[in-house]
């Protein structure tokens, strides 16, 4: 069973403003993607329509999977359906331990039918796999007793996110610059803890400025996005031609993205 | 107006199940609606009090009666307190049926999973919770320990000298008008006296008194702890506690003497047309510790500060405070510290929730008394406000009449962030499943100082809380 995640025609505001501009993307399980782009080209503004955040709406075009469109879908509707994302800054939620929260996540994402209420994860099954995860991850067990991303290091913010990654398995994982803020050692646990979570049953979009993440997972499929567009898509050297050299030719390439990559770059800076 | 049997113009029957019996004891008893010093008179002799008992009723009555309501807090404009019965005991049987209690709340019981015979039990329709096989014999290790742990009642006829030592000296009738209130008409309650330097390693729980009712709406709790001894007193339950009786006025006096350890958990659920006001108090002498941990979920109005009075250097205090006030519920709760020797500190830790138009407030006092040096108090009050029907309101008095001392008040609003929101949601979470977990995790430095049940209870019964299938 190969799944399909079509993104077709993507158009999505913030507010009033529009930053993507006609997004085309198709994901399949065991496929890696890797997106990259200058500061407010709309990478991150893709992985947040795509989890399905309210503050972002789609405009036109459509999200599927397996030609079940899923746009108007909530957030837990589309997790329940197999999308994950991991957050460029994962937000902090006082008082609730790592090992609750992911309990409650895994049983509702095990068993999308779950109530609420209903249905948890027997403990000493959840702690057996909790504990195995994170001993593959080289991740201290004290980990799972602290609250959520309550005063975590960014590597530490990071690698919980492939934790959660690890538990609910989903065909879909998109990752928001999960390699930024990280010093090297981090870097390399964070994308072995990858390259060993991905396989066939796992279509992956790595967002990312930077190489490092990709050196253990190389991508199938490399895309551009310049002014909220893909303007070019090619394989894992394109990754690594960009990295060498910046955007530069790229924005020569396509100039009327480059322009409108421009706007939305002072735009933000304001 | 002294006899033997009360006449049938002064009392109403209550139950019939059994009929009439010849002894006292058997008969269902309640005094007629009202309060007046008949009444008074009459309480103390049903119970075979002593004269110095009676009259101290009485004055209190009439203190009760002098004072006026207070002008601020919650809106007690639908209280009459000439309609309200104020002394009832049960013969075998308690006066509400199950049929009476409301729909809500029995569907609370079923998906809180409550066995039978406690859901009975927690909603006064059974006098006794079964746990005689069960506690019996922790009785008797807690007496060969010296321990008192009894009514309060049966405390006043089987150790009258320690009682009336006690009694009624951290919180006088002249307090305030409940007080005044709770002074004259009181009944039931606990009792405990732990001898120096021992200590209770588990919680003693409110239902391990199997002599009497728990559900009283004028409870008098005592508790003495000597020197160098140690308690954990834990009373309420989680579960809604449905009460006919409107009007409930507790007064809880707590000594903890030098080098000793006292903590006081409560988890008040009162059904929607109860009034809660109750007096709460300790006194800290040196190098003590005085806990109490006050969780307030139900009830019309509540109005409760725990207080600690911190008498010798070395008195520690500290207050974990939460109100949680849905739909036509106020809670006016906080907590006071008076530091009236030098070298104590205190802390209020207060999280207030409030919901569907209910109202959560903080009112809270930290008082530093001259010559009180090198106090420190630090205050915590955080309010989390679900939706814009509902209201939150703090109200902190900071009196210090001492320089040389470090006082701390921070204080925070917030509803429940977005970005919260849609991470847990998209983990699966539905939305409120994540509002709930948000909300848990919002009272968690709360949670985490209860006993494992209470707490595995109190998160549900949020979880329920938030589904709105709660009222």
């Amino acid at each position: 069973m190969n799944s399909v995640l079509k993104i077709s025609n993507l158009h999505v505001n913030v507010g009033e403003t529009p930053i993507l501009k006609g997004v085309n993307i198709e994901i399949r399980q065991g496929e890696i993607h890797a997106l990259m782009g200058p500061n407010g080209s709309g990478k991150s503004t893709l992985a947040y329509a795509l989890a399905g955040h309210p503050n972002y709406t789609v405009t036109d075009g459509s999200i599927e999977i397996d030609g079940v469109n899923i746009t108007e879908m909530e957030a837990d509707e589309r997790a329940r359906l197999g999308m994950f994302l991991a957050f460029q800054y994962p937000v902090v939620i006082p008082g609730v331990k790592v090992a609750d929260f992911l309990r409650h996540a895994v049983s509702n994402i095990r068993n999308p039918e779950r109530k609420e209420g209903e249905g948890l994860m027997g403990m000493r099954e959840f702690r057996k796999e909790i504990r195995e995860r994170m001993n593959e991850l080289g991740m201290d067990p004290e980990f799972a007793r602290r609250y959520l991303n309550d005063g975590f290091s960014g590597g530490e913010k990071k690698r919980m996110e492939i934790l959660q990654l690890a538990m609910l398995q989903p065909r879909f994982a998109i990752l928001d610059e999960t390699d930024s803020g990280l010093d090297s050692d981090a870097v390399r646990v964070v994308s072995e803890g990858l390259a060993k979570l991905s396989g066939p049953q796992m279509g992956v979009l790595i967002i990312t400025h930077h190489e490092r993440l990709l050196e253990f997972n190389p991508p199938q499929f490399t895309h551009v996005m310049l002014g909220g567009r893909i303007v070019e898509t090619g394989d894992a050297s394109l990754a690594h031609d960009l990295h060498a050299n910046g955007y530069a030719n790229i924005r020569a390439r396509h100039p009327d993205a480059a322009a409108e990559n421009a706007k939305a770059e002072a735009a933000a800076a304001v | 107006m002294s006899t033997d049997t009360p006449t049938k113009s002064d009392v109403e029957f209550g139950s019939y199940k059994y009929g009439f019996h010849d002894s006292m004891d058997n008969y269902a008893f309640k005094s007629r609606k009202g309060l007046d010093p008949e009444i008074v008179r009459q309480i103390s002799e049903m119970k075979g009090e002593p004269s110095w008992m009676t009259e101290f009723r009485l004055e209190s009555l009439a203190i009760f009666e002098s004072r006026p309501m207070p002008n601020w807090g919650g809106d007690m404009t639908d209280l009459n307190f000439q309609d309200i019965f104020y002394y009832m005991k049960a013969a075998n049987e308690q006066e509400t049926s199950w049929e009476d209690v409301p729909e809500e709340i029995r569907r609370t019981y079923d998906r809180l999973g409550i066995p039978e015979a406690e859901k009975k039990y927690l909603a006064g329709v059974k006098a006794q919770y079964d746990s005689e096989v069960v506690y019996g014999s922790l009785q008797e290790d807690l007496s060969k320990q010296g321990v008192i742990f009894t009514d309060t009642d049966s405390a006043l006829r089987d150790h009258p000298e320690l009682f009336r030592e006690y009694f009624g000296t951290v919180i006088p009738p002249g307090d305030n008008k409940f007080a005044a209130l709770n002074s004259a008409v009181w009944s039931g309650g606990s009792f405990i006296y732990v001898p120096k330097g021992v200590k209770i390693e588990f919680p003693l729980q409110a239902y391990f008194r199997i002599n009497s009712q728990n559900m009283g709406q004028f409870e008098r709790t005592l508790i003495i702890v000597d020197e160098g001894a140690a308690i954990h007193y834990v009373e309420g339950c989680t579960a809604p506690t449905y009460s006919s009786n409107s009007l409930h006025s507790a007064v809880v006096e707590i000594i903890v003497k030098r080098g000793g350890r006292c903590r006081y958990t409560t988890i008040q659920n009162w059904s929607s047309n109860v009034y809660n006001l109750v007096t709460k108090r300790a006194m800290a002498y040196g190098d003590s510790l005085m806990e109490w941990i006050d969780g307030n979920l139900g009830s019309k109005l509540t109005m409760k500060y725990p207080a600690i009075w911190l008498m010798e250097p070395g008195a520690r205090g500290e207050t974990l405070s939460i109100a949680f006030a849905g739909e036509g519920q106020h809670q006016d709760a906080g907590a006071k510290m008076v530091h009236c020797a030098p070298n104590t500190s205190s802390r209020i830790i207060s999280k207030s929730i409030s919901r569907g138009g209910g109202r959560s407030s903080y009112r809270g006092l930290v008082k530093v008394h001259k010559d009180a040096v090198n106090c420190r108090s630090n205050v915590v009050c955080d309010a989390l406000i679900l939706d814009p029907a509902s209201r939150s309101d703090t109200y902190p008095y900071i009196e210090v009449e001492e320089e040389n001392v470090a006082i701390e008040h921070e204080a925070s609003v917030s509803k429940i962030a977005e970005e919260q929101l849609f991470y847990l949601m998209s983990r699966g979470l539905s939305e409120a499943e994540a509002s709930a977990m948000i909300v848990t995790g919002f009272i968690e430095p709360l949670v985490k100082e209860l006993p494992m049940e209470y707490a595995v209870e109190l998160n549900r019964l949020i979880e329920l809380q938030m589904e709105g299938s709660v009222g």
